[in-house]
């Protein structure tokens, strides 16, 4: 049990701000094929033999560097797509292939967080803190090409590079949390909790900080409520992050005196 | 191509256009555009949408290479990092819901450019929060910035352009999309700050008439090609008329310029004030 909270943190910690930079840059889409892809992955390192995490990481590297080179010549959502449904079929073969290890692919689905075993919280940790590394470094250039990609072109920033670059650290933060959480649940944390901060604060160093702390507190609650009740960890984060995000858009919509935008 | 002989004054110009021609996807974009600009110039780029207005943009930010000629920015060749230029794009993503506030935009033009995560807050907060008195934006520094109105977003803009401290401004179609009260206190901001600072303002605009009290010369672009002067010298039939290879007559009425075309049937108006009912620009030609 000390594992499992150990790891719903980390885990928390990750979404919560690599959810920041998805929600702001409006690449909620890519976010959700990059670890749904990577199942295909998992699924192809089960049908050979290897560890799935391996697995995991080359597809979901492999999405993100096809979006990113895909999406600089064409529209972004249907290099995203492709993507996606090209990881997928591959992962369907690779299944049809395995069926007796399929079990253990689907659980990549929803994940184990009630059952991490010690020696994989390291890795999690190491890549949580890559993570972390990477999107300090392009804390300024992400911000300047979600809003001025033009501009920042024009002082030297290469806004695909960035881009790309943002891609891979999503499917870092895909790679390390999936085989915790499992592919619905990783999607969930990293959009609920940092759209609900973004509407309830408005400066983007303070939406970081309360979309990890609302990342934290639903991984808590969800866990502790299924353990209590023996209902899937993925249905109370899922729950939870859509609850906070509507009671979060009345609120600010009350402030303000009028109705919210839809 | 003929060489013109050497201007005395090309050494001071802060942006030098020589021959500049542009050929995207096997069309002619530019052909032979030149002109100079000078420290603290109001200028602006004047034509109809598809004239060329933002690829003549893109050559000068170094972000399109141009088949011919040269562009010399502060008397050298333009580099993409070049600091002397300041950019306000016509299109910028800002969602009513980021969590973004103005001064953040502004603090962006600063170092945006730059890895990691920045230092020296109280430093970097005077800078902005001068830079936002500098353009009266002040009093919103703390709102979401995707929720001010459009007049509001260009000062914001100007600022996160301006606090690099450029020598030349770039602003590509600000007034579009404003209503007059907001056209008019922007093209005076842009004024104000071309006089006080010695910024050259170089600014497009497919209507002349909210920048003609403060134009101290002009570009005009048609179908790729342009001349270049002062009001007088470029709004002219016989220069027109050259430029669009059509005939063209230009119209007075009340201070305002009307820029019509056509010999034949209904004439089309050039250019006109924005939200007329008459022909936009880009459909000048007599049917």
């Amino acid at each position: 049990m000390v594992n499992t909270w150990i790891a719903a943190t980390l885990v928390a910690v990750i979404a919560g701000a690599v959810g920041f930079f998805v929600v702001l840059r409006g690449a909620a889409f890519a976010a959700h094929a990059i670890p749904h892809g990577a199942f295909g992955g998992a699924a192809g390192a089960v049908l050979i033999g290897v560890n799935p995490i391996a697995g995991l990481g080359v597809f979901a590297v492999g999405g993100a560097l096809g979006i990113g080179w895909l999406g600089r010549r064409g529209r972004h959502d249907v290099a995203t797509a492709l993507a996606l449904v090209l990881m997928l079929g591959l992962g369907a073969l690779f299944l049809s292939f395995s069926v007796e290890y399929a079990a253990a692919v689907y659980s990549l689905l929803f994940g184990e967080v009630l059952g991490v075993p010690s020696d994989e919280l390291l890795p999690i940790a190491g890549l949580g803190i890559a993570c972390i590394a990477a999107l300090a470094v392009l804390y300024r250039p992400l911000m300047l090409t979600s809003i001025a990609p033009e501009v920042a072109e024009a002082r030297g920033v290469g806004a695909q590079r960035i881009e790309t670059g943002f891609l891979l650290v999503v499917a870092l933060a895909a790679t390390m949390t999936v085989p915790v959480v499992g592919v619905l649940l990783m999607f969930s944390l990293m959009i609920g909790p940092a759209a609900t901060a973004g509407s309830l604060t408005r400066s983007p160093r303070n939406a970081i900080a309360l979309s990890v702390l609302l990342a934290l507190a639903t991984v808590w609650l969800a866990v502790a409520v299924s353990y209590l009740t023996n209902l899937p960890v993925g249905f109370f984060v899922g729950t939870l992050g859509a609850v906070s995000y509507g009671c979060a858009r009345i609120w600010t919509a009350r402030r303000r005196g009028r109705t919210a935008p839809a | 191509m003929n060489v013109p002989a050497p201007d005395p004054s090309a050494d001071d110009a802060i942006l030098n256009v020589d021959g500049v021609g542009v050929w995207l996807a096997g069309r002619e974009v530019l052909r032979d555009v030149r002109f100079r600009i000078m420290p603290g110039e109001f200028t602006g780029l004047i034509g109809s949408n598809g004239a060329g207005k933002t690829t003549l943009f893109r050559v000068i930010l170094g972000l399109q290479t141009s088949s011919t000629g040269s562009v010399l920015v502060g008397g050298r060749p333009r580099n993409r990092r070049n600091p002397i230029i300041g950019y306000v794009p016509q299109k910028i993503f800002l969602d009513p819901d980021m969590p973004l506030r103005a001064r953040d935009v502004v603090a962006l033009g600063l170092d945006g450019h730059r890895l990691g995560v920045p230092l020296g807050w109280g430093r970097r907060r005077k800078a902005v929060d001068s830079m936002l008195d500098a353009v009266d934006a002040r009093r919103f520094a703390d709102a979401r910035v995707g929720n001010l109105s459009g007049g509001e977003q260009q000062r914001v803009l100007i600022a996160h352009a301006l606090i690099s401290r450029p020598r030349l401004l770039l602003l590509d179609e600000p007034l579009a999309n404003l209503d007059i009260g907001a056209e008019g206190e922007v093209v005076a901001l842009l004024a104000r700050i071309a006089r006080e600072q010695r910024i050259a303002v170089f600014i497009s605009a497919h209507d002349v008439n909210p920048l003609l009290p403060v134009m101290d010369r002009l570009v005009y672009i048609a179908a790729g090609k342009t001349a270049s002067g002062t009001t007088a010298e470029v709004i002219r039939p016989e220069v027109l008329s050259a430029l669009y290879g059509q005939h063209v007559d230009v119209l007075r009425v009340h201070g305002r310029i009307l820029v019509v075309a056509g010999t034949e049937g209904p004439p089309a108006v050039m250019f006109e004030q924005p939200n007329s009912a008459a022909v936009g620009p880009g459909i000048a030609s007599p049917r």
